[in-house]
């Protein structure tokens, strides 16, 4: 079967497609693909291809925090992308996906939302980011949290036309963007501990967790996926990974070009 | 995480008094709803959760049996009353999250697999909410499906943890939640020390989260002797 020989590869500390443990496929980082969002970004980790797009509209803040734009963070996981998924309305694991990459985002208050206010207590702005993978192959919440802080690095600001509307043809200068959140997420299987599984690896997993970090070395959110157990060792163990592979990738994210990540030779020849 | 300038932690006192390592008062009962197979309430201050476990029984529609095992269904709910501004009835997308999260927060514990084609259904109603509910609604779960008498490896307690004004606290109330510094919520099981759901939100060094994670551990046996005790009450009577 090939989940035991998954399996078996890591017990030696090997994996599918020759990779180190702690390694992430390669990843490709394109800005602004979609020239009608005010900000996108196209992320593809190995196989998994990921899309994210800014829109920028009117809303209303939130009673208690009158002067703060709003963030609204949407998944869909579209059939296109994979044979599981389905159509209609979000399940469950959209939704989580979503909660996760907004959390990143949220509690490391990366958006200046007070920046956002046009209209004390009436009018924000409210930006929404919506994530839709078009190819699923693992590690989607990794792949969405990246795209999502690169399209909203690159996001530009609408700006309101005398009638008081919405004039994109206008635009305003950049979103207020003061963090670099990274989220990854670890995966345990027996001992092991996995970054950027594939899908199949992810069906092997015990569990993952989540972990979202900032530049200045903190920690903004957590969420363990799926069944399975962890220690309190193992938390620390991962949290110390997600610092130091969120270094990694915000490399990525602050160079703004197309990054390459170099390859390893490795086992490259090995079939299943 | 909202912000504020009121402080929540004076003189060494949270705004409800406690200490900062301490619980609020907690009450739990179990066999509250006769319908069910399994039930308990369970209080943390002014947050209330009632839990009904039906089950294992027979899965419908059919084809969401499983023939080599049963499942577990968990629906987390809050009542419209159960916050200050009135909530808009039925699931929202927290909801949909707390009730996916928490279901696999119970399943590490059963054997589901002596049950194929099965479902133990878990309900949540949290009837009054002052934070932490999530963790609030595990302890009522876990009582009321030792009370179903469904096997289980361990009980599985939640408890949450997290930081306001710098000092690391347990068992947050709702304005804790709102204004603290950060929350971690986690269930985990007490004899084994296994975690089964953790998740955080806030603004932490690696080293404070890590310590809230084993405080949270630590604080969570005094909660899994509550549940005993309120198992065993309702079995001597």
């Amino acid at each position: 079967m090939r989940s035991e020989y998954i399996l078996k590869l890591l017990e030696k500390n090997e994996r599918l497609d020759g990779r180190k443990l702690d390694e992430f496929r390669k990843i490709t980082i394109e800005k602004n693909p979609i020239k009608r969002a005010e900000g996108s970004a196209r992320v593809k980790i190995g196989k998994t291809d990921m899309i994210v797009g800014i829109k920028m509209e009117f809303g209303e803040p939130y009673p208690d925090t009158p002067n703060s734009g709003v963030l609204m963070t949407d998944a869909e996981f579209i059939p296109l992308a994979h044979p599981e998924f389905q159509t209609g309305k979000p399940g469950e694991d959209p939704t989580e996906a979503a909660r996760v990459i907004d959390r990143g985002i949220r509690e490391s208050e990366t958006i200046d939302v007070e920046k956002l206010c046009i209209e004390k207590g009436k009018k924000v702005w409210t930006v929404y980011v919506d994530v839709y993978p078009l190819n699923h192959d693992g590690n989607l919440i990794d792949a969405g949290s990246l795209g999502a802080i690169v399209a909203l690095k690159c996001t530009k600001i609408p700006s309101v036309d005398k009638d008081g509307n919405v004039d994109r043809e206008n635009l305003k200068g950049s979103l207020p963007i003061v963090h670099t959140p990274i989220t990854i997420t670890i995966g345990k299987v027996m001992d092991k501990m996995i970054v950027d599984p594939i899908f199949e690896e992810e069906e092997v997993l015990d569990c993952r967790l989540c972990v979202a970090t900032t530049e200045e070395g903190k920690v903004v959110s957590m969420q363990k996926i799926g069944v399975g157990v962890l220690t309190d060792d193992d938390v620390d163990e991962m949290i110390d990974i997600a610092i130091e592979k969120g270094k990694e990738l915000r490399k990525l994210v602050e160079d703004g070009k197309k990054t390459v990540k170099q390859k390893t030779k490795t086992n490259k020849s090995r079939k299943s | 995480m909202m912000k504020t300038d009121e402080k929540m932690i004076v003189n060494g006192k949270r705004l409800d008094g406690r200490k900062p390592d301490e619980m609020r008062e907690i009450k739990m009962e179990v066999g509250v709803i006769p319908n069910a197979d399994g039930s308990a309430k369970v209080s943390f201050g002014k947050t209330t959760a009632i839990a009904a476990v039906y089950g294992p029984r027979k899965l419908f529609p059919r084809h969401k049996q499983k023939s080599d095992t049963g499942i577990i269904q968990y629906n987390y709910d809050m009542a419209t009353f159960s916050v200050d501004e009135r909530k808009r009835p039925g699931p929202g997308r927290r909801e949909t999250e707390i009730s996916k999260v928490s279901r696999l927060a119970l399943e590490p514990v059963l054997f589901l697999k002596d049950f194929p084609k099965t479902t133990v259904d878990v309900f949540i109603e949290i009837i009054e909410a002052d934070g932490s509910t999530r963790v609030t609604a595990i302890n009522a779960a876990s009582l009321a499906l030792a009370d179903a008498g469904v096997p289980m490896r361990d009980l599985i307690v939640g408890l949450s943890g997290g930081m306001v004004n710098g000092v690391p606290i347990i068992d947050l109330c709702g304005k804790e939640d709102n204004y603290c510094d950060a929350d971690v919520p986690i269930a985990f099981l007490p004899n084994k020390n296994e975690i089964t759901l953790l998740q955080m939100d806030g603004r932490l060094t690696p080293e404070e989260t890590k310590s809230i994670v084993r405080n949270v551990l630590h604080a969570g046996k005094e909660v899994y002797k509550k549940q005993v005790e309120a198992l065993k009450k309702k079995y001597s009577e």
